[in-house]
């Protein structure tokens, strides 16, 4: 450092010197910044265990909505896992009931998120041509607009696709709920914090699936890895013929659902 | 690098020149604007000094947002404890499990969360639904539900019986083997009995072997494979009632089976 800018002093530019001095002074930075990054790899080992490594897994859902009996044990078992708060407005996943009739009008109904079943309707004069039911959640999208919009990043991805809020860092703006074009966000009524489904995240990465998964009856719902060569994810989306919620939008969601009816909205 | 040749004097005097040029050149600058950038100067040191102390040291290391989030999220409490725990303690109720209709129906699905339970047995215990609210959860007849999952009307089906006094729910079968097709296909037994079919028995159609009853899923009924056999009565030529619709077999529609457009069990729907 010290020749060049001897060397070549009569004819260095203030540039020049400028440059070489960024330079110099990146330089000096640089093996911080790579130990940092191995610090940053043993720091992430011991948060989320040995074991488990995020980059390693990338995680999906499949819904078959012909299997799906509308029992809404998947809703209950969310509240009981997650403790969502028990007034009917706040789902992480719930269950719709779609009726489509004979003159083409679409009813989409979701009592209580399902989470106490669905009863019957007293029957009425319309006939019904197709009716099914359909469990929503949030999508985890790999273009999430609801990590765009946050003003704070209290909400993120993570290396292995989950969608997450930071209740202790979000400052209840509300733009994320406002963002997500499959309503799957709601604001807590006691911390007044954004809330979500987290694929339950914390049961994922000690290597047991999600709640809503362990509770359906019938196995509609299947919880695994999208990019593995044998998984159950992998194989439903093999056998089945698959659409996602509003492919339209880009936002490329990662639950996908299998005999899905164009009502579905 | 070779020392020897550096000029270490005119390096001092370009300094000093520079130096004196800078000083100049701040001496050159008007009162307002000199004290402008001492105010701008002193306002990005605040900024950074402040944004410091606001902005949690970990925020950023994996992202845009605060690494020690996703250790406060995963710290959170299981009250699921998994499908495969159970069986360690009730062996004799899961192995009956995994041969019936349930099996596929996880122990916590009715007996609710037992995380707590499988730490402390003795002092949690669950909750087992014995009433006859909660089989319809899932077993109650919704015109929603997909068709062949097994449905009841609970108004009518002996309405004052607990469900478990006839089924047993970790091996559920009918209490005993039917005698009509309805108690099974009971969608497809409304539908026929609102048609002009009512009268054509089941097995008109379908025949049932015996062992259909006992083993539903591995017997299986036949169906029907020609347009012959509804040819049967609805043939021009057929030997049948004078008031059934005829159609002349070589003329309808001669590439379609009759089902690819009427449904057996209620043929007068469009």
């Amino acid at each position: 450092m010290m020749k060049n800018t001897g060397k070549s002093q009569s004819t260095v530019s203030r540039r020049k010197v400028i440059k070489n001095l960024a330079l110099s002074i990146a330089g000096f930075f640089t093996p911080g910044i790579l130990k940092a990054g191995e610090v940053l790899e043993k720091f992430q080992n011991w948060v989320l265990g040995e074991n488990y490594k995020p980059a390693e897994h990338h995680w999906g859902m499949g819904i078959d909505i012909n299997k799906c009996i509308g029992c809404g044990r998947c809703a209950a078992a969310c509240k009981n896992e997650n403790d969502v708060p028990r007034e009917p407005f706040f789902f992480r996943t719930w269950v719709e009931r779609y009726r489509i009739f004979e003159d083409g009008e679409v009813a989409i109904d979701s009592p209580n998120g399902a989470v106490d079943g669905f009863k019957n309707f007293p029957d009425s004069d319309k006939k019904i041509v197709r009716s099914f039911f359909v469990p929503k959640i949030c999508n985890h999208c790999e273009n999430p607009p609801c990590v765009q919009v946050c003003p704070v990043g209290a909400t993120f991805k993570t290396p292995d696709g989950v969608i997450l809020v930071d209740p202790g860092y979000c400052i209840g703006c509300r733009y994320c709920i406002q963002a997500c074009p499959y309503g799957a966000r709601f604001l807590d009524p006691e911390t007044r914090t954004a809330e979500k489904c987290t694929f339950c995240y914390h049961r994922v990465v000690k290597g047991m699936t999600t709640a809503c998964v362990e509770a359906c009856p019938t196995q509609a719902r299947i919880f695994g890895e999208l990019d593995k060569k044998a998984s159950p994810l992998v194989r439903f989306r093999r056998m089945n013929k698959i659409n996602v919620l509003k492919p339209s939008l880009n936002t490329e969601p990662k639950v996908y659902y299998a005999n899905f009816d164009m009502e579905v909205k | 690098m070779d020392l020897d040749n550096f000029n270490w004097e005119e390096i001092n005097k370009k300094l000093k020149e520079s130096v004196r040029a800078m000083k100049s050149f701040w001496k050159s600058l008007p009162e307002q604007v000199k004290r402008l950038t001492v105010i701008v100067i002193v306002l990005i040191f605040a900024l950074i000094f402040v944004r410091g102390l606001l902005v949690p040291a970990d925020f950023g290391k994996y992202g845009h947002y605060r690494a020690s989030a996703i250790d406060e999220i995963i710290s959170q409490e299981i009250n699921y404890a998994g499908h495969g725990i159970c069986l360690e303690c009730h062996d004799d109720i899961v192995e009956k499990k995994q041969s019936s209709y349930h099996k596929g129906v996880s122990c916590e699905v009715c007996h609710g969360p037992a995380a707590k339970h499988t730490e402390s047995p003795d002092e949690v215990s669950l909750r087992a639904p014995r009433g006859r609210g909660y089989c319809p959860l899932c077993h109650e007849y919704l015109p929603s539900r997909p068709t062949g999952f097994p449905q009841i009307v609970s108004a009518s089906h002996n309405p004052m019986k607990p469900c478990i006094t006839c089924h047993n729910p970790h091996d559920p079968k009918p209490p005993q083997t039917p005698k009509e097709c309805s108690a099974c296909h009971a969608e497809i037994a409304r539908t026929k009995s609102l048609s002009r079919h009512i009268y054509v028995p089941c097995v008109r159609c379908h025949e049932a072997p015996v062992d259909h009853k006992i083993k539903p899923r591995e017997v299986l009924p036949s169906k029907p494979q020609t347009r012959e056999f509804c040819g049967g009565c609805h043939g021009e030529d057929a030997d049948s009632d004078k008031g059934i619709p005829r159609i002349d077999l070589a003329e309808h529609y001669e590439h379609y089976t009759c089902w690819q457009c009427h449904y057996p069990h209620l043929p007068e729907a469009p």
